[in-house]
């Protein structure tokens, strides 16, 4: 098969298991079908979504080195994206239909959760992140944009300890994610010691 | 002039969705594979069958007078998600987890002693539980901490009848309650990853006064039945102007002692969860504030049900003189 038949194919896997989920989860979620809670529920699907695809992504780079895979590398982008729009879901889920509205809360909630500080931290380097993916922009910033992208790597630790800081008592599943994110760094551990022999 | 005005909340007959249609879409859904899918995404697909799973835990109608607490102006919480909506650790730390995994939990034959510094310790067997003592029906706002909460017709008898038929003497200063201990039909007491690493078996306390008041129910029913086992059955603690972990359920002892008793949250974190764990929305919980919350009644994702928290849950003119001069930002 040719490369470009087989970067189309992925795509539109990714579409479809990306997308689809989120509009039959807002749909059981608004007829009131999504558990008690559904607030809660939505929240915390999204916001686990945009970590896991956060942590798809940084798996492509890996695997495609691995088993020689280099077209791999063209779905990067796609999946950052999606772990960008369920991050923008997250967020307003929390802002929409948790505080419904009331934005005097949200803004005193960001600066009082230390976990939602980080929360928001995490966010804006996102939001960055995504409006700098524009293959225009890209070539526009030349070396910094690559600059810019390695804090990716600070936005995925900066997600873990979101989430660990958000739970009440539960380790297990946080330490689960920090074990699969020290996995994922530690493949990039050449690429960080030459930042710092710089 | 005829004028007719309808309910805002009220369904149109062409909202509504006939139940086989309803029922098929479900179907539809896990044919599709979705299931399997959006697990990809999110790790688990949380509960598209939640309405659905067949309940193996047999609960009875109970005989039961009202009180004057069985009319307050607030909505009432749906049965349904009374009983899919549970903080019982014992049985998983998801919400949902405890209405799935408590269904074969057995309450009868069960044993709840009361004990310690009373002149006359006495044990209920599970019948007695529902015969002692008359039982009446109370509609109570529960706040939890997560600042959520919901509105519940109890059903049960007061602490305070239970402690006084012990005889408490002069050292009795607490009460401390226990909640079964039983790995073997708990899971989450043995495996801490559905346990939420908390230490079993969960133990609570109030101060005497706080035990003696009138609010402070035992409750062995909701909704006119006997207790689901996610609910805390046969018999819970219900202390209504308090956050909702210090309800303990599933209790099998209940302590009368002369020091402050250890409760579970409290040892777990005491910057989080305080003895006294009353409803206060001056005083923030580290991680939210509880200044407002989220009051769960029927209507999904767009249902506007924010309101403000109120001091010791609405319950101040009950309770405020248990507090005089205490500094409850201290003693949250």
């Amino acid at each position: 098969m040719r490369n470009f038949v087989k970067i189309l194919l992925l795509k539109t896997i990714i579409h479809f298991a990306a997308f689809i989920p989120a509009v039959v989860m807002y749909y059981l979620a608004i007829v009131d079908q999504l558990g008690s809670d559904p607030v809660e529920e939505i929240i915390h699907f999204t916001g686990i979504s945009a970590l896991n695809i956060l942590l798809i992504t940084l798996l492509v780079s890996p695997v495609a080195k691995y088993f020689k895979q280099g077209w791999l590398i063209n779905v990067r982008r796609l999946l950052g994206l999606y772990a960008f729009f369920y991050a923008c879901l997250h967020m307003l889920n929390f802002l929409f239909f948790e505080l419904q509205f009331d934005f005097s809360l949200f803004i005193g909630e960001v600066i009082d959760r230390p976990y939602i500080t980080i929360g928001m931290l995490a966010y804006a380097i996102i939001l960055l992140l995504a409006v700098t993916s524009w293959s225009k922009i890209r070539k526009k910033m030349g070396k910094k944009w690559q600059a810019l992208h390695n804090y990716n790597y600070l936005l995925v630790s900066l997600v873990c300890i979101h989430f660990y800081w958000s739970v009440k008592s539960e380790i297990i599943e946080p330490s689960i994610y920090f074990i699969m994110l020290f996995i994922l760094l530690y493949q990039r551990k050449d690429k960080f010691k030459r930042w710092f022999k710089r | 002039m005829l004028i007719k005005s309808k309910n805002k909340s009220a369904l149109l007959e062409s909202q509504v969705t006939d139940e086989a249609i309803y029922k098929d879409r479900r179907k539809v859904l896990k044919q599709l594979g979705f299931v399997g899918a959006s697990a990809l995404v999110a790790g688990s697909m949380p509960k598209i069958a939640w309405a659905e799973s067949p309940s193996a835990f047999k609960t009875k109608a109970l005989n039961f007078k009202k009180s004057q607490y069985s009319d307050i102006p607030d909505k009432l919480t749906p049965e349904k998600k009374v009983i899919s909506h549970n903080n019982f650790y014992e049985f998983g730390a998801k919400k949902d987890q405890p209405a799935e995994l408590a269904q074969n939990f057995k309450v009868d034959p069960w044993q709840l002693k009361i004990t310690g510094e009373v002149d006359k310790p006495f044990t209920l067997d599970y019948n007695e539980l529902f015969s002692r003592f008359a039982i009446e029906e109370r509609i109570y706002r529960l706040r939890c901490v997560e600042a959520w909460s919901m509105v519940i017709p109890w059903l049960g008898f007061r602490l305070a009848d239970v402690i006084k038929k012990a005889q408490p003497n002069s050292k009795a200063k607490y009460v401390a309650f226990k909640t079964l201990h039983d790995p073997e039909q708990m899971p989450g007491q043995s495996n801490r990853y559905l346990g939420g690493g908390i230490k079993y078996p969960y133990v609570e306390g109030l101060r005497i006064d706080e035990a003696m008041n009138d609010l402070t129910l035992l409750s062995v029913g909701l909704y006119g039945k006997t207790l689901p086992a996610q609910n805390g059955a046969p018999i819970r603690l219900v202390t209504p102007w308090k956050y909702g972990f210090k309800s303990i359920k599933s209790i099998v002892e209940i302590k009368l002692v002369e020091r402050m008793p250890k409760t579970t949250w409290n040892k777990l974190a005491p910057n989080e969860y305080g003895f006294y764990a009353n409803v206060n929305p001056e005083v923030d919980h580290p991680r939210w504030s509880q200044a407002s919350e989220r009051r769960i009644t029927s209507g999904g994702l767009f249902a506007r049900n924010r309101i403000e928290t109120q001091m010791f849950n609405g319950y101040g003119e009950e309770v405020a003189d248990l507090y005089k001069g205490m500094n409850l930002g201290k003693h949250y």
